[in-house]
């Protein structure tokens, strides 16, 4: 053993240095480990966004997508449609969109991107059973009203935004997805990416 | 023959020493009342769970395809299944049990003041790991109030400002609660988080065989004394391990060893508790649907929200602040704050003096208003959050909290009662 008297620098260094590599490499290693945690590819590809071609919708007609297993509609609104939205506002418990359940491009009257074009998750918020769309005979549900959204199971109300009807037990509107338009007649829907 | 074997042994690992030293020969106060049988208990329960755990892993399995059917077929085909669910699910609820009892002790009797902050602590972190642990292991039958009640506790993650929703994501491994969340919340329920807990308990038992047990009296039995505290004839009887004579120099006096005097009266306590647990395990394993919920008996449907979603009792105190909040991310605050606040006991309460019996008539309301505020929540976070409940479930919200803020005022200078001398 060699008697060379101790260097407290060369020591505190060392020290130091032998710290911050370990802590380094301690870090790198935790990264699979946390990472692994992610939504694996799989996970991904089942979840992932689905496109709709639009270009054959007519006005008043409504599309089903499955998207995260989940029934997404969208529906092209007519013009009398989208001035109806207007009348029944007293009766709605959420006119406004207050509730967050939908994306904030979405939070107006129509609740959507184009007036016209209203994508939902076609799932009632009570028990998540999906509503029936009743383009022409929902004025026995609503009085003048032409169309609208009705759930069999227990009788919540929506009007053609998906806004939920005061005195049923559904307690918020439709969820209103992220979507976009990749042009007029394509949309995705579970993405909104650098759209609007 | 064996004499030699055991002295090859103890020269190379001192394990008699140490049994001695933790056991046999380990001062503890000789007035516990009926009080210090918990943490006993929830040792008991903490073996039962293990034992009982492993069994169902050998059964159970873990996918979302697999999991409900293989809980079934626990329950209706393997021999002996039922009960050893039955053991672990109600095992689940008795540990709650005896563990909320275990805190009541010690906020009763002071057991988390100086010098027991650290012991306190450690508790608390027992506390945090075994509500972990049980939200885990109710997901893994995968039945409808598994699943959405899963969903409400990982949501209260979500309503964290900016991180919120890569958080939960990250959580649940997919957008919707999924065989990816039950696999991992199957591996941290049955090897990660009962390690973690293990050595919790480890360092807690070792924390307080450092400092010594409290006991109702709160003041200190005689160790540090070197003769000016004279011994009984009884006191004389006993050896007790020179750590904590301190080689001999120091004499202790109102205390008794561990063994046989704590285990002997703690197996009363284990022999009046298992009466009333194999009860409920045979005659109420459900625990008229509070140990498990009606909707679970359905699989998990991710389509179909039961009509209330109210989580196990234990956590429904917790659950109660969170909702009284009307704000999403404060009651999320609002709810960990509730715990947090416990486990700051220690700096909160500045009083000297430990045990209710000699403090000031205030302290025993403001203690009484606890556990009032306590049950209230815990009853009020069952029932869904209508009207008049929202409303009480604030007001005792504010009373939970004004325990805390009370005793931090009044306990500085606190009228409390002369201490005795010697623990009584």
């Amino acid at each position: 053993m060699s008697n060379a008297p101790v260097d407290h620098g060369r020591r505190r260094f060392l020290t130091i240095a032998t710290s911050v590599v370990g802590g380094v490499g301690a870090v790198g290693v935790a990264v699979p480990f946390i990472a692994s945690w992610n939504p694996s590819e799989r996970a991904k590809q089942a979840g992932a966004a689905v496109t709709a071609d639009i270009s054959k919708l007519e006005p008043g007609q409504l599309i089903r997508v499955e998207w995260r297993g989940k029934p997404v509609w969208i529906v092209k609104r007519t013009t009398e449609t989208l001035d109806q939205l207007a009348l029944t506002e007293e009766n709605l418990r959420d006119p406004g969109s207050d509730v967050a359940q939908q994306p904030a491009y979405a939070q107006n009257r129509h609740r959507s991107i184009k007036p016209d074009i209203f994508v939902a998750v076609g799932i009632c918020t009570h028990l998540g059973c999906s509503p029936s769309y009743l383009p022409n005979d929902f004025s026995e549900q609503v009085e003048g009203i032409i169309s609208g959204f009705f759930c069999p199971c227990h009788g919540s109300k929506f009007d053609m935004a998906g806004r939920v009807f005061q005195g049923v037990p559904a307690p918020t509107n439709l969820v209103v997805p992220p979507h976009m338009f990749i042009d007029d007649n394509t949309i995705v829907v579970g993405e909104d990416e650098g759209a609007v | 023959m064996f004499k030699n074997l055991m002295s090859w042994i103890e020269y190379r690992l001192p394990f008699m020493d140490k049994m001695n030293l933790h056991v046999m020969q380990y001062p503890a106060p000789k007035n516990f009342n009926f009080w210090y049988f918990f943490g006993s208990l929830a040792m008991l329960v903490l073996v039962n769970q293990i034992v009982t755990g492993i069994w169902l892993t050998m059964n159970y399995e873990p996918s979302a395809e697999g999991a409900f059917a293989s809980v079934e077929y626990i329950m209706r085909d393997v021999d002996y299944g039922w009960l050893l669910r039955y053991m672990h699910s109600t095992g689940a609820s008795a540990f709650f049990v005896v563990v909320y009892l275990h805190m009541l002790r010690g906020m009763m009797y002071g057991s988390y003041q100086k010098p027991r902050e650290l012991l306190w602590i450690f508790g608390m972190l027992i506390f945090l790991v075994l509500m972990a642990e049980a939200f885990m292991g109710y997901l893994l039958p995968w039945g409808q109030m598994s699943f959405w009640g899963a969903q409400v506790i990982i949501g209260i993650f979500g309503t964290i400002p900016f991180i919120g929703e890569d958080l939960t994501l990250w959580i649940r491994g997919d957008y919707v609660i999924s065989g990816a969340t039950l696999n991992r919340f199957f591996a941290l329920h049955v090897i990660a988080l009962p390690l973690v807990l293990v050595i919790l308990v480890f360092l807690h038992i070792m924390a307080l065989h450092e400092v010594g047990s409290n006991n109702p009296d709160g003041i200190d039995i005689k160790k540090d004394n070197d003769g000016t505290v004279e011994q009984t004839e009884a006191d004389k009887k006993f050896t007790f391990h020179q750590y904590f004579t301190r080689g001999g120099k120091k004499i202790i006096v109102d205390a008794i060893p561990f063994h046989p005097y704590y285990t002997v009266k703690d197996l009363v306590g284990v022999a009046g508790f298992l009466l009333i647990f194999a009860w409920v395990i045979f005659f109420l394993p459900e625990g008229g649907g509070y140990f498990l919920e009606p909707p679970n008996f359905e699989p998990a449907n991710p389509l179909k929200t039961p009509a209330h979603i109210a989580p196990v009792w234990y956590f429904t105190p917790f659950y109660a602040i969170l909702r009284a909040i009307p704000h999403p991310f404060m009651g999320a605050v609002a709810m960990f704050a509730a715990i947090i606040a416990l486990a700051l006991l220690p700096w909160l309460d500045r009083g000297r003096v430990r045990s209710v019996r000699y403090r000031s008539g205030l302290h025993k309301i403001n203690l009484i208003n606890f556990c009032v505020s306590f049950v209230a929540l815990g009853v009020l976070g069952v029932l869904p959050a209508v009207g008049i409940y929202t409303l009480l479930a604030q007001i005792f919200s504010f009373t939970y909290f004004g325990f805390f803020v009370l005793l931090f005022f009044y306990s500085k200078n606190e009228n409390t009662k002369p201490l005795p001398v010697r623990v009584t």
